[in-house]
């Protein structure tokens, strides 16, 4: 299954990783490579099979809707690489 | 036999009966991990002077009559559980600085029976891995053969455990990651059924695989842990009401009225002949022990890597999504522009493993190729669902090998990520199913590597597992063999 360099480069777009032109060339071929040992599913007839994504059977987990304590604003904004006591901070979004 | 390399309930009796403090037994493992850690490398944070005080608040419980099994007991983490105020880096650069403002509710529960913690350890980036040779922080060393890998991605807790660096650890499981560094590294290793044990606090891998498990030196240790972190958890919205018996009065030898299935393709033709005889000489030792024997079909495991490797990866491209450098971890700060911080944050912080799956998974979700890849895998689970299903209408559990082969040699397998995928056949289907699995030590090959033995259950039965685990240990009498490792051992 072959996957061409521009096809690796658009989904790290989408991932918001950045891989430079040989990244992009070795990513093409190991992925290509997988993709084809994935293509096995397809020796299956799986028409009308219900998909599984989940092993047990568990629906919608609710809780009442009253508050309960949760993190203190501090401890929230501890381990932020920039932040000014309410916020994180990050560059500018737009303009 | 060194405090170190005895086990929780050894130990337990040890400091119940005042012959033993929480705090020298500490000592104790903190100076073997002196001694073996430079070889191993097991550790990503040691917690020394944690570990003490831990020790010292046991020691006053133990002294008011209080205080369960694991009082007092030296314990690692795989640093891929939360642990409030102590570094957690998911075996990654891209979190090296993250220190967590809360505990993973095992941890929890772990404290409030007095354990202690001496370190996070080593685990393949974002449990990505069967080598434990992705972890940015280094790669541990096998116990029983130090050219050779722990295995993966929960290396670091099957080492320190072998190595008697702790007297049990807390891993992970998503593909295999307690089993298979489990039965590399000679100890027990089990992966509770999918919400049975609360992920509250474990970093997200693939949501719908992901389970903690204990890595213990026996059988009774394993039960015992999961007596301790087991449970309903409201804070796991995956989490099940299902009773939590005491495990430990599953143990006991005589397997008469048991059903035991032997899935043909487990035993297929690339199995290593010295895996081969070790198991199969197990599966005799059960029948000793009066379990009946039946031959079983999974006829679709020859697709459950396939189907793992488009299902996991599409997890986690989703659950990785949140590593972008705003709330915590590493930062690229000569970013100018959102979208440069998030690219060259993400890049600069993940490995090479940790790419090649979001990259997989990313595509495998896109639109156009949604269909093609990840509704088929979703359906081929289905089936594999289904076989297990039927595989249990006939027996109650179903031995196997827990890998085609011992712990390969360090570095054999760089650069083949493929490769190492194709390892995992054993124990991925598993994972799918959401079923529990219990990896245990069934013999040596002959160069002296650990070959583990698999028992998978319907849901929610470890005690069935544990049963037969059990009277299996009893039957081959090596869960005192230890490594032979420089620094001494009895």
């Amino acid at each position: 299954m072959q996957i061409t360099p521009e096809e690796i480069a658009k989904v790290a777009h989408l991932a918001r990783l950045e891989l430079n032109q040989a990244e992009v060339a070795q990513m093409a071929d190991q992925v290509g490579a997988i993709l084809s040992y994935i293509d096995k599913l397809n020796e299956l007839d799986t028409q009308g099979v219900q998909p599984t994504t989940h092993a047990l059977a568990i629906n919608n987990a609710f809780r009442d809707d009253v508050v309960i304590p949760s993190l203190p604003q501090a401890e929230a904004l501890r381990n932020g690489p920039s932040q000014n006591g309410e916020a994180f901070v990050v560059p500018k979004i737009i303009g | 036999m060194e405090l170190y390399d005895q086990t929780i309930h050894q130990l337990h009796e040890l400091l119940r009966t005042k012959q033993l403090s929480a705090v020298e037994l500490t000592k104790q493992v903190l100076t073997r991990i002196d001694q073996v850690e430079p070889q191993i490398g097991a550790f990503i944070t040691e917690c020394r002077d944690l570990a003490i005080s831990q020790a010292e608040a046991a020691d006053r419980m133990l002294a008011k009559g209080e205080g369960g099994p694991l009082c007092g007991i030296p314990l690692s983490i795989k640093d891929v559980l939360c642990t409030k105020g102590v570094r957690t880096t998911c075996g990654s650069k891209i979190l090296e600085p993250f220190v967590p403002p809360y505990d993973a509710t095992v941890i929890t529960r772990l404290k409030e029976q007095g354990a202690v913690m001496v370190g996070k350890v080593s685990m393949d980036e974002f449990a990505m891995g069967s080598a434990n040779e992705n972890c940015a922080y280094g790669v541990p060393k096998n116990p029983w053969n130090t050219k050779h890998i722990c295995g993966g991605s929960s290396g670091g807790s099957a080492a320190s455990v072998a190595s008697g660096e702790c007297i049990a650890s807390l891993g992970s499981d998503t593909g295999g990651s307690v089993r298979q560094p489990a039965s590399h590294c000679g100890v027990v290793g089990m992966k509770p059924t999918y919400g049975r044990v609360s992920r509250f606090g474990l970093l997200a891998f693939a949501s719908s695989l992901d389970q903690v498990g204990p890595l213990t030196k026996d059988v009774r240790d394993c039960a015992l842990m999961l007596n301790s972190i087991g449970g309903y958890d409201p804070r796991d919205s995956t989490s099940v009401k299902e009773t939590m018996p005491d495990f430990t009065a599953a143990l006991t030898s005589d397997l008469r009225g048991m059903k035991i299935g032997i899935p043909s393709e487990y035993f297929g033709a690339g199995l290593d002949p010295e895996v081969r005889a070790a198991v199969e000489n197990g599966i005799t030792q059960l029948r000793q022990a009066g379990a009946e024997t039946v031959e079983v079909s999974l006829p679709h495991t020859e697709y459950g890597i396939a189907a793992y490797y488009i299902i996991a990866p599409a997890e986690a491209s989703s659950n990785l999504a949140r590593y972008d450098g705003v709330k915590y971890g590493y930062r690229n700060q000569d970013a100018t522009t959102l979208l440069e911080m998030y690219k060259t944050s993400r890049s600069q912080g993940f490995g090479p493993e940790v790419k090649r799956r979001i990259i997989l998974g990313t595509y495998a979700l896109s639109s156009g190729y949604y269909d093609a890849y990840y509704k088929k895998a979703s359906q081929v689970r289905t089936k594999i669902v289904e076989d297990y299903q039927k595989a249990f209408a006939s027996c109650d559990a179903l031995v196997s090998p827990v890998t085609p082969a011992p712990a390969w040699r360090l570095g054999e397998k760089a650069g083949d990520p493929l490769a190492v995928y194709l390892s995992d056949a054993m124990t991925i289907c598993t994972n799918l199913a959401g079923l529990p699995a219990i990896s245990l030590p069934c013999g040596f090959s002959a160069a002296g590597l650990p070959i583990g033995f698999q028992i998978q259950g319907p849901h929610f039965q470890e005690g069935t597992l544990l049963k037969i685990a059990y009277s299996l240990e009893q039957a081959l009498g090596i869960s005192q063999r230890r490594p032979p490792l420089a620094g001494g051992h009895a």
